[in-house]
């Protein structure tokens, strides 16, 4: 036999063949590689037919298989390289379902996409009973379809009602659920994996297949929907609506997965397999899955931190203030510090804070990503202060109070008299600029900008921004610690409303400029949901306030007045006017009455105060074009003042921080597929309808001029 | 020991002191006892990696967690890397645990050891009745008699009231059988305290504490706990009481000898969860890490008395002991932390303490050891009104011993306490 690469084989003597997969490199993805080492596996079992069964575990230490190798996968150009390799994987796992001895795998670590797709050809799973043990099909994630059988397999082994959640949101399953659902047969302690296979394929020897399978109960409504043609169809029919609900439509590959999974039901799992390929094969060429693709490798690339040999540790952080950022930023370095100051003017108001950690923890605790003792000690890292008697020695302070700057200046003076020289302050200001905070500072280069996102533990972006002093050790330690706290960070320079706020403000200022114009905000809310916006802008002005919303457009406003293009002074008008948004129930849309059909009705209050024109239809296109071209010149206006450093992060930064469309990639990759000249075309007609504002960057008037694009692929 | 390396008392911490029941009913004691390394931690600066051991003393230990100093340090997010281990001499574990500590460092064994202790009685271990718990074990551990005849065998005896009355936990003094406030009336007895002495002193006790507290004078060895699923943050001690005045506590029953007593619950020290904790270090590691010492450790003693009769007095041998050890007067000593189990504890460890007569017979000394000045004494309160979490109370009198020798200026401080099983001790703490 050849030397394998992927796997190891080793043979008992009893006759149980052991394959550990050890793909080179730190994790076991899915690639052509291991795919060929396994079919001469099987080949070789056949010829030998001495084999009495077959375990499968994994060599590395954290992981079972991690899903596909994308790199792989997005090297393939012809739609037929494609099909080749997705065909070939089916192909195996076939051979390998219909093995004539019994089959087990041991899972533990990250078992996803094509790697849970391996373990569902198995007629026994073992899973290790830890917090490591993650299983899930992402693959809709990047707008494709499990289709290495994990359509067919899946709900039939779990129930239809059970697979179609994880095939269609691709969430991830721990292991006593796991267990619940039937998705591993046993749990065992996470050691001594493979030994434990062997024991149990020794148990298996000789006996059928549909002996050794586990069968499903079935509760009566799951017989009712799942046992027959129509009650599937119901439950189909149902998904359907909820995707549509959800997406718009904008995502092909939920519904090909339910059409594949409809498919498999009607005319059994082995032509469902056929219909995956080519399922697959077009959905890889989408726009949709090539721009998740992109999105998934710049976070990936941003995953690594340049600077990391310069960064240091945080052992101890503070953060001061306990809203909802505050609480956020601390909860999600529980895990990444040893001790985490929780401060504020008073104990109540971080005794308020820390109860809410408390329940992000309990919430942990019971999914089974923490163990109850761990939760405990995350929760025991925080220490509750009102003055800053126990700042000595912290490596990182995080302010995240009201965005007013004097009280950010006396937080910062107050730290450096009673923290250390080493001591970094990062504020977590949204548009307030990080060098007036440092003006006047001691220790200027220890500042530097953390946005966080709200939710901080569900936004995935972190923004960190420095200016012309900050040290470069404290860039790459904010970065290292933004890295370890899960986040994609982006970092940029010092400026008015930095990247994602500079770019999130003309679009809203658009979107209220529309309302002033006479156009329904239900109608422009309602068109950048369908152009691919999770929430409508004028929804979002109410959900962020009023408030804060005249404060950046108040702040920003003078910057872009130098442009000449100056901001609606609707917000500051209705911010007068005691409109705060939905905190104080006071916003665009009306809190006080119940939402008709799923629907917040328009506040006439606002009509009358922005002009009080009669409500006319828009085109929705000219909304969608309006609106999000703002966002876009900007992006390549910050592109060219150096704000950003590359498309990339601007891509990255916009979708993970403001909710762009993922699959339109970015501004600048929307740009690069809709074509620079087409957009410039777009802004000048509207500029010259009398919009300043749409005058295009000199940089994309360029990139139309010369025919370039940002990504050169 | 040589003046270059000594024991330096870097800083000290604890959780509020709260009467039991209260604030602290839901949590387990290492919760409780984390919160207060983690505070030390906070508050000295100093990472994890620079601790070599830890130590806690406590007195009731749950089965659950027995080394409950290794769970606590866990529990602090300290490297597990870090051996840990539970002390236990009664009142004075905590006391213990520190002297244990300084060894460590004496020896070479460590160069940073965290010593505290712990307790929690909002929750104790509440037994079953013995003829139950035989009934169980040889049920399933002893002779597991196979067969329903045998099984109903193990019966015999039993009555239905052993099934559902449990075993009285009670602090009893083992060998003598009576609990210590048994004690405390009878040394006042013996020693002819009155009530009235012992109620003025709680009082002081009390009204100390109170103005320590308004003072905010505490608050630098106290870290606020927020209770796990709570929104409130406890902040400081619950037990000094305002209406503890002479005028109301002379009113109280006595809690003991109900006829005869003068141990009230006003006079005696409460039930108490809370936990503290020292941070110890060389004085070479100190000067490493660049942080300055309150205090140097310089000697200590421990001295053990007849039971039925010397139970409280442990400070009485151990004081003149370790003024021995140290090469010290009396009159040398400017800052007093006693641990006060009792108002008729500290009246009576006063008086021997300037008694001729306990001199010479007990100690074998030809004069007193020293008239103990009040005000010198206990000053921001003590056991009786800021709490006396067993395990724990050491803790608390080392670190305000070596505050106040800061901030008073004087050169040496004495810490001591009694304990259960007439055992005494005494600590000497020289200011940086």
């Amino acid at each position: 036999m050849k030397p394998t690469r992927y796997i190891k084989t080793e043979t008992t003597h009893d006759n149980i063949v052991v394959v550990t997969v050890d793909c080179p490199g730190k994790v076991n993805k899915v690639s052509s590689g291991l795919l060929d080492e396994i079919n001469s596996l099987i080949e070789n079992l056949d010829k030998d037919g001495t084999a009495k069964a077959l375990v499968i575990v994994s060599g590395k230490e954290d992981n079972f298989v991690v899903g596909a190798d994308i790199d792989e996968v997005k090297r393939m150009r012809e739609p037929r390289e494609m099909e080749e390799y997705i065909s070939k994987a089916n192909a195996i796992l076939n051979k390998l379902a219909s093995l004539p001895l019994p089959v087990v795998t041991v899972i533990h670590g990250n078992c996803l996409g094509g790697g849970l797709e391996l373990t569902l050809v198995a007629d026994w799973r073992i899973a290790a009973n830890s917090t490591n043990t993650v299983m899930g099909l992402p693959e809709i994630k990047l707008g494709l379809i499990p289709a290495a059988g994990g359509t067919q397999r899946l709900p039939r082994l779990i129930g239809l009602r059970n697979a179609l959640p994880l095939i269609l949101q691709g969430s991830n399953v721990r292991p006593k659920k796991a267990k619940k659902l039937g998705l591993v047969d046993e749990l065992v302690p996470p050691y001594g994996l493979a030994e434990v296979g062997v024991q149990k394929a020794r148990t298996l020897v000789g006996k059928k297949k549909s002996k050794i399978r586990k069968k499903r109960k079935r509760s009566f409504v799951d017989f009712l929907l799942e046992s027959n043609p129509l009650g599937r169809n119901l439950v189909f029919s149902q998904a359907r609506k909820m995707v549509m609900k959800q997406t718009h439509g904008l995502y092909p590959a939920a519904f090909a997965a339910i059409d594949s999974v409809a498919y498999g039901y009607s005319h059994g799992a082995a032509r469902g397999i056929e219909a995956d390929i080519k399922r697959f094969v077009e959905l890889v060429q989408s726009p949709q899955s090539k721009s998740l693709m992109n999105l998934f490798f710049g976070m990936t690339a941003l995953k690594k931190n340049p600077l990391e040999d310069k960064s240091r540790s945080v052992e101890k952080l503070a953060v001061i203030g306990t809203g909802l950022m505050g609480n956020g930023i601390a909860s999600v370095s529980l895990g990444i510090c040893d001790t985490v100051l929780l401060k504020d003017v008073n104990l109540e108001a971080v005794a308020r804070g820390m109860k809410d950690i408390r329940k992000g923890l309990e919430k942990r605790a019971r999914s089974g990503a923490l163990t109850n003792f761990e939760r405990d000690v995350l929760y025991g890292k925080i220490v509750p202060c009102d003055d800053y008697a126990n700042f000595r020695n912290a490596d990182l302070v995080i302010e995240a109070v009201f965005e007013e700057l004097a009280l950010k200046k006396k937080i910062l003076k107050d730290v450096e008299e009673n923290s250390s020289p080493h001591t970094i302050f990062a504020s977590n200001t949204s548009a307030l600029p990080i060098h007036k905070i440092a003006e006047g500072c001691k220790r200027p280069q220890n500042v530097i900008g953390m946005h966080y996102f709200s939710p901080v533990p569900v936004m995935p972006l972190l923004e960190i921004i420095k200016t012309d002093k900050t040290a470069e050790w404290a860039v790459a330690t904010a970065l290292a610690f933004g890295i370890k706290q899960g986040k994609t960070c982006i970092v940029v320079k010092d400026g008015p409303g930095f990247y994602t706020t500079r770019i999130l403000a003309p679009l809203l200022n658009e979107a209220v400029l529309l309302v002033e114009e006479g156009a329904d905000m239900r109608d422009v809310d309602r068109a950048m949901h369908l152009f691919g916006y999770p929430v409508g802008p004028i929804t979002l002005i109410d959900e962020v306030g009023i408030d804060v919303g005249a404060h950046v457009a108040q702040d920003l406003g003078k910057e872009f007045s130098k442009r000449g293009a100056p901001p609606s002074g609707a917000l500051p008008i209705l911010f007068s006017q005691g409109f705060k948004g939905k905190k104080n129930k006071k916003g665009f849309y009306r809190y006080d009455t119940p939402k008709k059909k799923g629907y917040r009705l328009p506040n006439p209050e606002v009509y009358r105060l922005l002009g009080n024109l009669p409500r006319r239809e828009f085109p929705m296109e000219e909304i969608q074009h309006r609106v999000s071209l703002m966002m876009v010149n900007e992006a390549v206006h910050c592109l060219q003042e150096g704000i950003i450093t590359s498309p990339r992060d601007g891509d990255v930064g916009a979708i993970l921080g403001l909710g762009f469309p993922p699959f339109r990639g970015g501004p600048f990759r929307y740009i690069d597929a809709a074509g620079a000249q087409t957009l410039v075309d777009i802004m000048k007609r509207l500029r010259d309808k009398g919009m300043q504002r749409f005058q295009p960057a000199p940089m994309l008037i360029d990139m139309a001029k010369r025919g370039k694009k940002f990504y050169n692929e | 020991m040589p003046a270059q390396n000594r024991i330096a008392i870097i800083d000290g911490c604890r959780t509020p002191f709260l009467r039991s029941g209260t604030d602290f009913i839901d949590m387990m004691a290492w919760e409780v006892g984390r919160h207060a390394v983690k505070g030390l931690i906070a508050k000295t600066g100093v990472s994890g990696k620079d601790i070599n051991h830890v130590i806690m003393g406590c007195v009731s230990t749950d089965i659950a967690t027995t080394n409950v100093a290794r769970e606590i340090m866990l529990g602090a997010g300290l490297p597990d890397s870090i051996p840990a281990h539970t002390c236990t001499v009664a009142c004075i574990s905590a006391n213990m645990a520190i002297t244990n500590g300084a060894n460590l460092i004496a020896c070479g064994q460590a160069e940073a050891v965290i010593a505290g202790g712990v307790e929690s009685f909002s929750d104790p271990d509440i037994k079953i009745s013995k003829k139950y718990r035989r009934f169980i074990l040889d049920l399933t551990m002893f002779k597991r008699p196979r067969g329903i005849i045998g099984k109903l065998k193990l019966l015999k005896g039993m009555k239905l009231s052993d099934f559902i009355v449990p075993e009285r936990p009670s602090i009893n003094e083992y060998a003598v059988q009576h609990t210590m406030g048994d004690n405390a009336d009878r040394i006042a007895k013996r020693l002819g305290i009155s009530r009235e002495e012992q109620d003025q002193y709680a009082e002081m006790s009390h009204q100390r504490a109170l103005a320590a507290w308004k003072a905010g004078i505490l608050k630098r060895e106290v870290v606020p706990v927020v209770p796990p699923g709570k929104s409130r943050a406890v902040d400081r001690d619950n037990g000094p009481r305002e209406n503890a005045v002479l005028d109301k506590l002379s009113k109280l029953k006595p809690a003991f000898d109900r006829r005869y007593g003068t141990v009230t619950a006003g006079n005696a020290s409460f039930l108490t969860d809370g936990a503290s904790a020292v941070l110890l270090m060389s004085e070479k590691k100190a000067k490493k890490l660049g942080l300055k010492p309150l205090a140097y450790l310089k000697a200590y003693a421990y001295t053990a008395q007849m039971i039925e009769t010397e139970l409280l007095l442990g400070p009485s041998f151990a004081i003149p002991r370790a003024l021995e050890k140290a090469r010290l007067k009396f009159s040398d000593i400017g800052v007093w932390e006693i641990h006060e189990a009792f108002g008729a504890q500290m009246v009576a460890n006063i008086k021997c303490l300037g008694s001729e007569k306990f001199a010479r017979e007990r100690l074998g000394l030809s004069r007193k050891v020293g008239d103990l000045d009040v005000n010198k004494l206990n000053i921001y309160g003590g056991s009786l009104s800021l709490g006396h979490p067993f395990g724990a109370t050491g803790g608390r009198l080392v670190t305000t011993c070596a505050y106040r020798l800061k901030e008073s200026g004087e050169k040496y401080g004495v810490v001591a306490g009694c304990a259960g099983g007439a055992i005494g001790n005494a600590i000497i703490l020289e200011r940086a």
